[in-house]
């Protein structure tokens, strides 16, 4: 387990500003913590100071995960996103799109979403931009490029 | 009146004296277990008032602990005292209870190249004496160490062998092979020292006096000898069937798992703002298509203007020779301040509409 190194913090920085933009900041600086990124058999985890001196007790073979795993660094040193990291970013969104309850049940198991089931969408989303989509009910379901 | 403030006083201070002594008494069922080596008492009583298991039961905590304390300093109030250097002090027991270690078990060290040897061919150490009888000074002397039985580098005459150089200096050359002795052994020593901790011995040439390496150290030696060069062995050539070592880069250093938590922040909110600088505030694209969708628009209603007015042919010229400078540099950089501000609109407010339709309303000056 180590902390992360220039390189590797700003490949994740600009993957995850894809899709919260400035407020990224936000989950850096936080008012009611301080919470660290920490790297561990390749994968980043978004874990509190408390959470982090406990879990430096546990030796490195025999520790699995810590706090929240946001994604992992491939072979090639690319950031990719995991799902786990959805509920920290989704609060900080920039461009949301929200999605018709018919066809809702279709994009979760993979399918493509029509123009017909696209509920709502935030102004001057541009093409090509990373998005958060949402169900009718507020709830966030993934991130999407 | 003063007769009852008398009074008064007297029984007030008849009851701090009941109190005080009240508290140094202290009644218990179970008497405490004392180990004063330790400075602990040990008690055994059930807590009767703690069983609520509510909130805090500060104030019962804190009698107990109050009770427990006055009864272990009344008995250290018994222990026999002295005095040092103007203090009253107790000296105090043997500790009774065992504390548990406080580091694990040492591991098993690995056995030294004489132990292994010994151990293969059965030989186990024989018993000797410590002193043993020297002739030449008469005494019982020690059989190694300080003013030893038979120390040949003190000897006060030495007879020249038939074999050896009349001129060579037969003591300097025992003190010189002592010397090599003592070299050897603490070489042997610190080797095998090093074998149980693991770690590397550094050595000047990496080979071994006696030729008895090892495959890796060989290859160490070797890398050595090759890195060794004015150049740092970067025209140096390889045999035709040597392999490059593996591993030989330098090792990544990280930063310590808990730096300082501030520092880490810092680093990271400044390379966040250098990345936004760095990023462009308007969007390119989208600034082009601004300007000529506004210029669209402004030839569209010049048009009208002129068809109104009935000049067709040279209305038509007009705008149309505008059309060729596209989003000149100054032009687009005004239309980008607003479309960079049009970006960062909080999302709520445009939550309602699909697709990004501006108003026509932006007036250029």
């Amino acid at each position: 387990m180590r902390p992360l190194t220039e390189e590797e913090t700003r490949v994740m920085f600009e993957k995850i500003a894809k899709y919260i933009g400035e407020n990224l900041q936000l989950l850096v600086d936080r008012p009611d913590g301080t919470y660290c990124f920490r790297l561990h058999n390749d994968r980043v985890y978004y874990v509190s100071e408390k959470i982090l001196k406990l879990a430096a007790n546990i030796s490195g073979d025999k520790l699995v995960s810590l706090g929240t795993c946001f994604g992992k660094f491939t072979k090639t040193h690319k950031f990719r996103l995991h799902i786990t990291a959805l509920d920290y970013l989704a609060p900080y969104a920039k461009y949301k799109v929200w999605i018709k309850p018919g066809a809702e049940q279709s994009f979760l198991y993979g399918n493509h979403v029509l123009k017909s089931g696209l509920g709502r969408i935030t102004e001057n989303t541009s093409q090509y931009q990373g998005v958060v989509v949402y169900s009718m009910a507020d709830i966030p379901l993934k991130l999407l490029k | 009146m003063e007769g009852q403030n008398v009074e008064e006083l007297l029984a007030k201070a008849e009851r701090d004296e009941a109190e005080k002594l009240q508290r140094i008494t202290v009644h218990k069922e179970l008497e405490l277990e004392f180990d004063l080596g330790n400075l602990l008492a040990s008690d055994r009583n059930p807590p009767t008032g703690l069983r609520h298991a509510g909130p805090t039961q500060e104030a019962e905590l804190r009698a107990l602990a109050r009770d427990n304390t006055q009864l272990l300093i009344n008995q250290l109030w018994q222990l026999p005292t002295e005095r040092v250097e103007e203090a009253l002090v107790a000296r105090l027991p043997e500790p009774t209870t065992r504390l548990p270690r406080e580091k694990p078990v040492p591991r098993p060290r690995p056995l030294t190249r004489w132990q292994q040897f010994a151990r293969l061919k059965g030989i186990r150490p024989k018993k000797k004496t410590n002193l043993v009888w020297d002739e030449v000074s008469g005494q019982w002397r020690r059989r190694w160490g300080y003013q030893r039985a038979r120390d040949d580098t003190k000897e006060w005459l030495i007879e020249v062998p038939s074999s050896a150089d009349p001129m060579e200096d037969q003591f300097a050359k025992r003190i010189q092979a002592k010397k090599e002795r003592v070299a050897k052994n603490e070489l042997n020593r610190l080797r095998n020292l090093a074998r149980a901790h693991k770690i590397q011995l550094p050595s000047a040439t990496g080979m071994h006096p006696t030729g008895h390496q090892s495959k890796e150290e060989l290859g160490r030696a070797m890398q050595v000898a090759r890195v060794s060069t004015a150049s740092v062995g970067r025209f140096q050539e390889r045999l035709p069937k040597e392999k490059a070592p593996r591993g030989s880069g330098k090792k990544r250093k990280f930063q310590p798992l808990f730096g300082d938590f501030a520092a880490e922040k810092k680093s990271q909110l400044e390379m966040l703002r250098v990345m936004n600088s760095k990023k462009p505030q308007m969007d390119v694209t989208r600034a082009t298509n601004k300007q000529m969708r506004e210029e669209d628009q402004e030839e569209a209603a010049k048009r009208r203007k002129m068809s109104q007015k009935g000049k067709r042919k040279g209305g038509r010229q007009g705008p149309g020779g505008k059309r060729k400078g596209g989003p000149p540099s100054q032009g687009g950089k005004r239309k980008g301040g607003l479309g960079g501000k049009m970006n960062s609109a909080p999302p709520g407010l445009g939550g309602r509409r699909k697709g990004g339709q501006h108003h026509g309303g932006k007036r250029r000056k």
